[in-house]
């Protein structure tokens, strides 16, 4: 009886320094849940879904205090993953965060502007250049398309400008559904 | 001598339709009314435009500069005056236009100044910049700039091969080539040996083109180069580079790597006859081969300067009232273009006018019954079906995972499949699918980089500047200090006389507790004030304070004085309304904080 003891006792003794040193040994610095709900986010930094970035939104979704249709620029299909990474039902994007809109480029009309830097500031990714009094431009590969820089801008020169298709980006149509002619149908 | 000959698996064998195009020698195309010239024309960087509209252009001037290493320049094809540079619908499947350099040829064909070089005598990187100005492509098809593929291996044997397979049906530009420019083409031939160092020298031509074969041998004895002509079984897709190498020198490129690391490298017999003509004649690449087929009365082959509209080349070869299509390439590979008039550019070998009779429409596509006929004749040695499988379920993860980047999209799986379903459109569309994603994802991950680092130059600017704060008023702190010690000195010991001060001050406030005398109205308080605290930090803000309103009460404001009792009133009523708007923001802010 005693020896059976004994040994429980041991066996939980050891198992919980086992324990004990593996839970310091690998301990995991940060949370490893928000950096994967990162990557499904467009890191357009827009603010939209009304947290200061896209890292703080993750951290929120993975903490659960946010939920996950609050993200225009990742459209239907961001919220899809998120739902799939998070084994949550999927949602119709929320309508109070804004809309999805086609992939923009900001545009600055360089005889308007004034120089005054506002649109530096706001920029989050910095892809604005230009200094106080000289012209701005646009590093348009840079560009996140997020708007931020729209409202400080007092002469409103700068413009939303849809990515169009080029031959390099073209991507084939899902084959699977074909539109069939109307004289076709007639026939089925 | 006979050569062993290997074998690749899979592979078809469709009517070839060859015949027709190779009854008659190539000509040249007839100058077009005008010439719509793309700048990106191959793999890479797109070429930026060095000439405008309006000015007038020399055949073989550069219109266009390579843009970076990998990339290569575009040439005027004939002389005549700049119309436009502008988008100009382009030779691809999507319609979309690209910046092109519309050309309005004036019938001169007035040459720029040509300089032969002779490239014994040159050192590799001339050459290889020599081929990049002179916008020299692989013209088999894939159109990778042919200067970054001439880099000898110093460690390594290396075999040349020139692909003359020609493996799609209709399609005889190489087999014309061969039969009449055979010289020219071993010409280049000799070149491409020199900058690879290559010791053997291998002509891969299929046993359905004899003629061609035959004019390759003698052109070879002629020079007196060893080059050896190898005669392969005629088998879809022979021509693709990994399958002619395979067949040819049993060599089995494997996935991830290319066919240099193994001393291979394969060049098509037109890009020969280009590096020939580029540097032992001078001239940039600005026309090329083009078999005209299909449904068109004289199917031939013509020489045709780039930026020719196909409608044009159909014409010329009498194409039948039916063609509704233009397609560029065979019909295996090919693509069909979104209009006739689409210029010829340096990837166009062939054009195929096509009817409804000729090409009817597939039956309708039924489910995949996993019969693996698609396995058996895949020659990169897929499983198609299972990549249709992931293709179509969106499951791209996956289908990387079976190599869908190994498939050449040769369309053997699509050309055998009883069910009729077009596969290769499924992996066409997993690829550019993947593609695009790759770029979000990198610009995403940029993007965010570039958050990062900005929120934390944020951090660092606000903690530089903090720290500059207390750095200046640290320094201010320590000259006051400096003042303030040799001040509180007179009442004796410092320490003492603070502690002694604070008793007095504690229990009986008495006017005698100052030990200065009340010299200036100043240095009243400050003594006073410093004793208590203990602390001489505080009682010198204070003191400050202190003297600032004093100042503040000193200066009265002169432009108020001799007023007319009207202005004061006036004066009255804007401080009144000043007093209400500072209380109004002060009841905002405090919102806003809270």
């Amino acid at each position: 009886m005693l020896s059976a003891l004994l040994i429980m006792a041991l066996g939980a003794v050891v198992l919980g320094a086992a324990l004990g040193w593996a839970s310091i040994k690998f301990k995991v610095e940060g949370d490893p849940l928000v950096d994967k709900v990162d990557a499904i986010l467009p890191q357009t930094q827009c603010g939209q879904c009304g947290f200061p970035g896209c890292r703080p939104y993750a951290t929120a979704i993975a903490k659960g205090e946010a939920d996950i249709n609050q993200c225009p620029p990742g459209g239907e299909e961001g919220i899809r993953k998120l739902a799939d990474l998070l084994g949550r039902e999927f949602k119709p994007l929320n309508a109070e965060h804004g809309v999805e809109k086609p992939k923009s480029v900001a545009i600055i009309d360089e005889a308007t502007c004034i120089g005054c830097t506002l649109c530096i500031q706001a920029c989050p990714v910095d892809a604005i250049v230009g200094a106080a009094k000289q012209m701005h431009t646009i590093v348009a590969p840079l560009c996140t398309g997020c708007e931020l820089c729209l409202p400080p801008c007092p002469v409103n020169c700068i413009t939303m400008q849809p990515i169009g298709e080029t031959v390099e980006t073209w991507k084939w149509k899902y084959p699977v559904i074909e539109i069939k002619p109307a004289e076709d149908k007639k026939a089925a | 001598m006979m050569r062993e000959l290997f074998n690749f698996h899979g592979g078809v064998k469709p009517e070839t339709n060859k015949a027709q195009s190779t009854r008659e020698p190539i000509v040249v195309a007839p100058l077009p009314p005008h010439l719509v010239v793309p700048l990106h024309q191959s793999i890479g960087g797109t070429p930026h435009p060095l000439v405008q509209a309006g000015e007038r252009v020399l055949k073989g001037q550069r219109i266009g500069a390579a843009d970076g290493n990998v990339s290569a320049a575009v040439h005027a094809p004939t002389s005549g005056k700049i119309v436009a540079v502008e988008p100009r619908v382009m030779a691809h499947t999507s319609g979309l236009a690209m910046l092109s350099v519309v050309i309005e040829p004036d019938g001169e064909e007035a040459w720029m100044p040509l300089y032969p070089s002779n490239y014994r005598s040159m050192q590799p990187d001339e050459i290889r910049d020599t081929l990049r100005d002179a916008g020299v492509v692989g013209l088999g098809g894939a159109v990778f700039p042919s200067h970054l593929k001439l880099k000898g291996a110093r460690d390594k044997r290396m075999t040349l091969i020139l692909n003359g397979a020609e493996c799609e049906p209709y399609i005889t530009c190489d087999d014309m080539l061969m039969r009449e420019r055979a010289q020219d083409i071993l010409r280049g031939a000799q070149i491409m040996r020199h900058m690879l160092g290559a010791q053997d020298v291998l002509i891969g031509i299929e046993d359905n083109k004899p003629e061609a074969a035959q004019a390759m041998r003698e052109a070879a004895r002629a020079l007196g180069e060893r080059m050896d002509v190898v005669v392969v079984p005629t088998r879809y897709p022979a021509g693709g580079a990994k399958q002619l190498i395979r067949v040819l020198t049993g060599i089995e490129v494997p996935h991830g790597s290319r066919s240099t690391d193994y001393g291979v490298q394969c060049f098509n017999v037109g890009t020969a006859y280009a590096i020939h003509e580029t540097l032992n004649l001078g001239r940039p690449l600005i026309s090329r081969i083009v078999t005209v087929s299909g449904n068109v009365e004289r199917p031939r082959n013509y020489e045709v300067l780039f930026g020719t509209p196909m409608s044009h080349l159909v014409k010329l070869a009498g194409g039948r009232p039916d063609t509704d299509r233009t397609i560029m390439g065979g019909p295996m590979m090919g693509y069909l273009m979104p209009n006739p008039d689409v210029p010829v550019v340096k990837a166009t070998n062939c054009v195929i006018a096509g009817s409804r009779a000729m090409f009817p429409p597939p039956p309708p596509e039924m489910p995949c019954i996993r019969c693996t006929a698609c396995v058996d004749v895949c020659p990169a040695d897929l499983q198609p079906h299972e990549m249709y499988w992931f293709a179509r379920a969106k499951n791209f993860g996956k289908a990387q995972e079976y190599h869908l980047f190994d498939c050449i999209e040769c369309g053997c799986c699509a050309y055998v499949c009883p069910s009729h379903i077009p596969l290769v459109d499924y992996y066409r569309f997993a690829k550019t699918e993947i593609w695009a994603r790759e770029r979000d994802k990198a610009a995403a991950d940029s993007a965010r980089e570039r958050f990062e680092f900005r929120t934390f130059r944020e951090e660092r600017e606000k903690e530089e500047k903090a720290a500059k704060l207390a750095a200046k008023t640290a320094a201010g702190r320590q000259t006051a200090e400096k003042k303030a010690v040799p001040a509180a000195a007179p009442a004796g010991d410092a320490l003492q006389a603070a502690a002694a001060a604070a008793q007095a001050e504690g229990t009986v406030a008495t006017p005698s507790a100052p030990p200065q005398p009340a010299t200036a109205d100043l240095s009243a308080p400050v003594a006073a004030e410093t004793a208590p605290a203990a602390d001489p930090k505080k009682a010198l803000i204070e003191a400050a304070i202190e003297r600032a309103r004093k100042q503040r009460e000193a200066v009265s404001p002169k432009n108020t004085d001799n007023l007319s009792d009207a202005k004061r009133a006036e004066i009255a009523e804007i401080e009144a309304r000043r007093a209400k708007i500072r209380e109004m923001a002060k009841t905002h802010d405090e919102d806003g904080a809270s």
